[in-house]
């Protein structure tokens, strides 16, 4: 018996200790960016562009990056709503009663969202050298695009499933076509939507590996598509391998600001998440 | 609507298609089984095998898949079986919020704190000298970057174990861990070893954070403390200079297919086991 209490407080100890370890690696990272990111942060850093000899330590800030992340997220997640609400509909909707091939269709988002985004970043590549054009703003959108449509179409899935099936038979048998029908849909998940562009946008903002080769670098904000775009995640990247500890510490100060982004992003997607879960039951 | 489903399917294989014509000049030349098992880089002379960056990539995450298995699972079932609904409530949007730090923070994190620790504080212990820059960091970096998809699917899996499994085993005397061990183990299993497929191939395509800590040295790592070169950091380390050596971009492409096939396999086997489990308690 004693043995048997033992083992019993012995594990569950043990996963008192795993579950600490695991969240509290969240504070450790958030921590970590925090205490270094700070001594450095400048509001130079938000509103200017490098300056001549950025790179080896004098003046200038990240605004660059800043906005050509916020182009390229903003703009992938655009175009991915595009085609992920009605793929979400159609997966939902014109495929009643033959649910092995709805479900198969969910297994196959379910993979292309377990595709690691530097394989949508050779893709992406390999589109704009078939194409003929040169790393971009374009660019980096399209292979962005790719890797947020998945994420969008998987949520947006799980959202139009918690609306009542009797709600769109409703709608049915008052003689509304499924496009109708989709419309009254789409207005009950409103918040749902929302969650769904969060996560996307959160998720965009914070990859390199697809921007990579396809989104180029610049020290100027993009004017038009076709101009190669500055990110975030790059910019972070490449002033930390500088061996100059003024531009390594900037760099810390950049992936300050990413971190604050995202992690207001996520939050506002739990909040948003929860609401809806609520709204739900 | 129909179109554009089909054409976003369709992307599996498109990938799949244009990563193979392109690498298809090096599999023509060396073959298949050269490329994988010859350790032989010298791209300025035409040689490209990838062994030593599939054995960087296995060791990574194989060292990941270690630490991350044990907690995880540990943390899935403190939060699903004992935590009451309070703590829960605090524990779950944490691991949320970790899965949402993008890749490069994770990337700096690791040089910041991992880094330093290893070259300070655990590599002294066991080797002469090390910098830190290991596969052991790279491994630390990848758990941590993994622990919420594996707590979420395990805690998922355990969520849909029947309450009346529970009681009985409960009722018949047996302590709850004893439950965890005999019933809810046994019957969560498969969900357990799809969500480590799962996070093996999560972890196999992880690109900028491991780049950033793994020491990214072509040779094949002997210790947990030597660098190692995985392919995701080949392909992202490489690209601006290929286009001047021949048959560079194309053995690139072709370490981003091995990617895309292992991963591809990974992940259909995973999702598979994890709609079967569902649908059989949905039934």
């Amino acid at each position: 018996m004693i043995r048997r209490k033992a083992e019993e407080w012995f594990f569950k100890i043990l996963m008192i200790l795993a579950a600490i370890i695991v969240c509290g690696s969240f504070f450790l990272i958030v921590g970590t960016i925090f205490a270094k990111g700070i001594p450095y942060m400048n509001l130079d850093m938000l509103t200017k562009t490098p300056g001549g000899g950025f790179y080896i330590g004098k003046e200038g800030g990240i605004l660059n990056a800043i906005i050509g992340s916020l182009y390229v997220a903003g703009g992938a997640t655009v175009l991915g709503l595009f085609i992920s609400v009605p793929v979400a509909i159609f997966i939902n909707m014109y495929m009643n009663g033959k649910k092995f091939l709805s479900d198969s269709l969910r297994v196959a988002f379910d993979v292309l969202f377990g595709i690691p985004s530097i394989v949508y970043g050779a893709f992406g590549f390999l589109i704009m050298v078939y194409f003929g054009f040169r790393a971009s703003l374009l660019g980096g959108i399209i292979a962005v695009t790719l890797l947020v449509i998945p994420i969008l179409v998987r949520t947006l899935d799980e959202v139009i499933g918690t609306v009542p099936q009797e709600l769109s038979d409703a709608a049915l048998s008052l003689g509304a076509t499924r496009w109708e029908m989709a419309k009254v849909v789409l207005r009950q998940i409103k918040p749902g939507i929302f969650t769904a562009v969060l996560l996307s946008f959160g998720r965009a903002i914070g990859d390199v590996a697809s921007v990579l080769f396809t989104a180029g670098f610049s020290d100027n904000i993009p004017t038009s598509l076709h101009e190669p775009a500055a990110t975030l995640p790059l910019a972070i990247f490449f002033q930390l391998s500088s061996p100059v500890e003024e531009v390594q510490g900037r760099g810390y100060a950049s992936a300050l600001i990413l971190t604050i982004i995202v992690l207001i992003i996520t939050v506002l997607s739990e909040i948003l998440i929860k609401k809806f879960s609520k709204h739900k039951s | 609507m129909l179109v554009l489903t089909l054409a976003s399917v369709s992307l599996l294989l498109v990938i799949g298609i244009g990563l193979y014509l392109h690498s298809a000049p090096i599999i023509e030349k060396l073959s298949w089984g050269t490329l994988i098992t010859s350790s032989a880089w010298k791209p300025l002379k035409g040689l490209f095998g990838f062994y030593p960056f599939i054995m960087g990539t296995l060791w990574v995450t194989g060292i990941a898949i270690i630490i991350a298995l044990p907690l995880c699972l540990l943390t899935a079932l403190f939060i699903t079986e004992y935590a009451q609904t309070g703590i829960r409530r605090i524990l779950v949007p944490f691991v949320n919020l970790l899965s949402g730090i993008p890749p490069v923070i994770f990337g700096v994190w690791g040089v910041l704190f991992i880094i330093p620790l290893i070259q300070n504080h655990i590599a002294p212990h066991f080797v002469e000298f090390s910098t830190g820059y290991s596969v052991l960091a790279g491994g630390i970096v990848l758990a941590v970057m993994i622990f919420p998809l594996i707590v979420s699917i395990i805690g998922e899996v355990l969520n849909t174990i029947p309450q009346e499994l529970k009681d009985a085993s409960l009722s018949l005397g047996a302590t709850k861990w004893e439950t965890i061990k005999k019933v809810i183990l046994r019957k969560a299993l498969p969900g357990i070893v799809a969500a480590v497929v799962l996070a093996v191939s999560r972890a196999f395509g992880e690109t900028i954070a491991v780049l950033m800590v793994c020491g990214n040295n072509a040779v094949v790592p002997h210790s947990v403390f030597d660098a190692g070169y995985p392919l995701p950091a080949l392909i992202a380390n490489n690209y601006g200079e290929m286009l001047s050596i021949p048959l560079y971009d194309s053995a690139l492409m072709f370490a981003a297919l091995l990617l895309f096939i292992i991963i591809l396999l990974f992940n259909i086997i995973s999702r598979v086991i994890l709609s079967r489990l569902e649908r059989k308690l949905a039934s």
